[in-house]
């Protein structure tokens, strides 16, 4: 569903992504740790090119991201996103977060969108939060509300860039339970987080990323209990 | 100017009451119709003008936060002029200078709403710049990410939250236009202070016209306060 070959990418001269290669399957859920500044937020946002790639292949859904004539804004609509900080639309209530994107660039109708955005709502637990406006919420309610807008779009894949880590920590369970119930219904999953416990559970793969590259991956039992790297047992040890 | 002289020098604080009784306010009542005129020009060039500097100040401030090194360029040079110079030399200049330039002359009117236009164009394009510079960039990051384009994100995210935040100045910009509208009356537009000027100057009436005539301008800008205010509270700014 996603290959990525040789992927640079370079702020300025700042080298932060080293020839990444990276393959992810249909319903596969991987999950990337790596310590602050290793690049993982810059890699998840290379597979929707929210950032642009200085060199390398990213193939997301078939579709070649570097090739000019591919469209941005397709592509984008298959690839749901989660930001760390929400980024909920303040201005308007929950439920129109939901329903703006799938009318404008789905064109689906109103009726559609709304019964879409209430569906997905209850899914998320919060049906009853429909009229509601964002800052009304708590910081758990407010990142569920936005995997519900992701999901309106009906995405084939997921991206993650730590969607837990704004949260306080009576928060975090609700978000993770959500995610779980997500990667149960087969969704391709692909989740930069801090939470090991989540990786262990839900993880197909972890990655391990210093330094821009991928270190080591693996399956998270055989990663967490028996890293081979000597960067990837330092941070293991710093952090569990 | 006829405007700085009193009939008589006061001299101490009983006469220059005595003096205030000795005006005759009531005769201002006659003088309404022209006065009611000037207001009639005031408004209408700070309304039209104020349009018109709304729409060149989206125009241009999105060209300042445009990619486009060309129209970036083009916009800070527009904004950097207007803010460079005084409105009283814009007005001058394009009343008195510029119909020898083009070949033909401008009509005051038009040429004040010109002035008007023109300069609260420039700072409004401030104002727009700013308030959508200010609107956190996750929110454009939001809207691309569920495939809305550019333009769908700013008309339907940033815009809409940037507008918001453009009230309070808003509001302070059109009651320095309005004020600003006073100026144009060396370039004879038939506008408030102009009128007041030709009252006195013939009826040697200064205090009493003069008043009348600030009273004016504090009665727009006061009532102009206060719908930005109850704006305000309804938006909850
Ligand atoms: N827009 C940018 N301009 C310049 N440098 C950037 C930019 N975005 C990220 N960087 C740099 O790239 C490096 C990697 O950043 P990135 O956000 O991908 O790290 P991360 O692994 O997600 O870290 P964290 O765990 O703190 O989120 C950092 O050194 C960062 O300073
Ligand atoms: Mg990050």
């Amino acid at each position: 569903m996603i290959q990525v070959k040789g992927l640079y990418k370079n702020f300025g001269k700042t080298e932060v992504l080293k020839g990444i290669n990276c393959e992810i399957q249909p319903s596969e859920v991987v999950c990337v740790i790596g310590p602050s500044g290793s690049g993982k937020s810059t890699f998840l946002r290379c597979l929707n090119m929210l950032e642009s790639i200085t060199s390398g292949e990213v193939i997301v859904d078939g579709n070649n991201l570097n090739d000019s004539n591919t469209d941005i804004n397709m592509v984008r609509t298959e690839v749901g996103m989660v930001f760390q900080q929400f980024n909920l639309f303040p201005h308007k209530k929950v439920i129109e977060n939901l329903m703006l994107a799938p009318q404008k660039v789905r064109n689906i109708s109103r009726q559609d969108a709304r019964e879409r955005a209430e569906k997905l709502l209850a899914k998320v637990g919060l049906g009853d939060k429909a009229e509601q406006y964002p800052q009304q919420l708590s910081g758990g309610q407010q990142q569920r509300v936005a995997i519900a807008r992701a999901l309106a779009m009906e995405p084939k894949m997921m991206l993650f860039d730590e969607p837990t880590s704004a949260l306080d920590p009576e928060l975090v369970g609700e978000v993770l339970e959500v995610m779980k119930q997500l990667a149960k219904e087969g969704m391709t999953m692909f989740v930069v987080t801090h939470e090991m416990g989540f990786a262990r559970e839900v993880g197909d793969r972890v990655l391990f990323m210093d330094n821009g590259v991928i270190v080591e991956e693996g399956k998270p039992d055989q990663l967490f209990s028996n890293p081979q790297s000597d960067r990837t047992k330092e941070f293991l040890n710093k952090i569990l | 100017m006829d405007g700085l002289t009193f009939r008589a020098a006061p001299f101490s604080l009983t006469s220059e009451v005595k003096q205030m009784v000795n005006f005759n306010w009531l005769q201002v009542i006659d003088f309404l119709p022209e006065l009611f005129t000037g207001l009639y020009y005031t408004l209408l060039i700070s309304v039209i003008g104020l349009i018109i500097g709304f729409v060149l100040g989206g125009i241009f401030g999105l060209g300042r936060i445009a990619n486009n090194k060309l129209i970036k360029s083009i916009s800070a040079i527009y904004v950097e002029v207007i803010r460079g110079t005084p409105v009283l030399v814009q007005a001058i200049w394009i009343y008195f200078a510029l119909p020898l330039i083009i070949g033909f002359e401008i009509e005051s009117i038009i040429a004040g709403v010109i002035v008007i236009a023109l300069n609260s164009g420039a700072y409004i394009a401030e104002i727009v710049r700013g308030a959508v510079q200010s609107i956190d960039k996750g929110q454009m990051e939001a809207g691309r990410s569920l495939g809305l384009n550019h333009g769908q994100t700013m008309r339907y995210i940033i815009w809409p939250q940037a507008f918001k935040r453009m009230i309070p100045p808003l509001g302070n910009q059109f009651i320095i236009s309005i004020k600003d509208t006073s100026l144009l009356s060396v370039i004879l537009v038939p506008e408030l202070i102009f009128q007041g000027r030709l009252i006195a100057a013939n009826h040697f009436n200064a205090v009493e016209i003069y008043t009348t005539v600030a009273v004016f301008y504090l009665a727009i800008t006061l009532t102009l306060s206060f719908v930005l205010r109850i704006i305000e509270r309804r938006l909850d700014i």
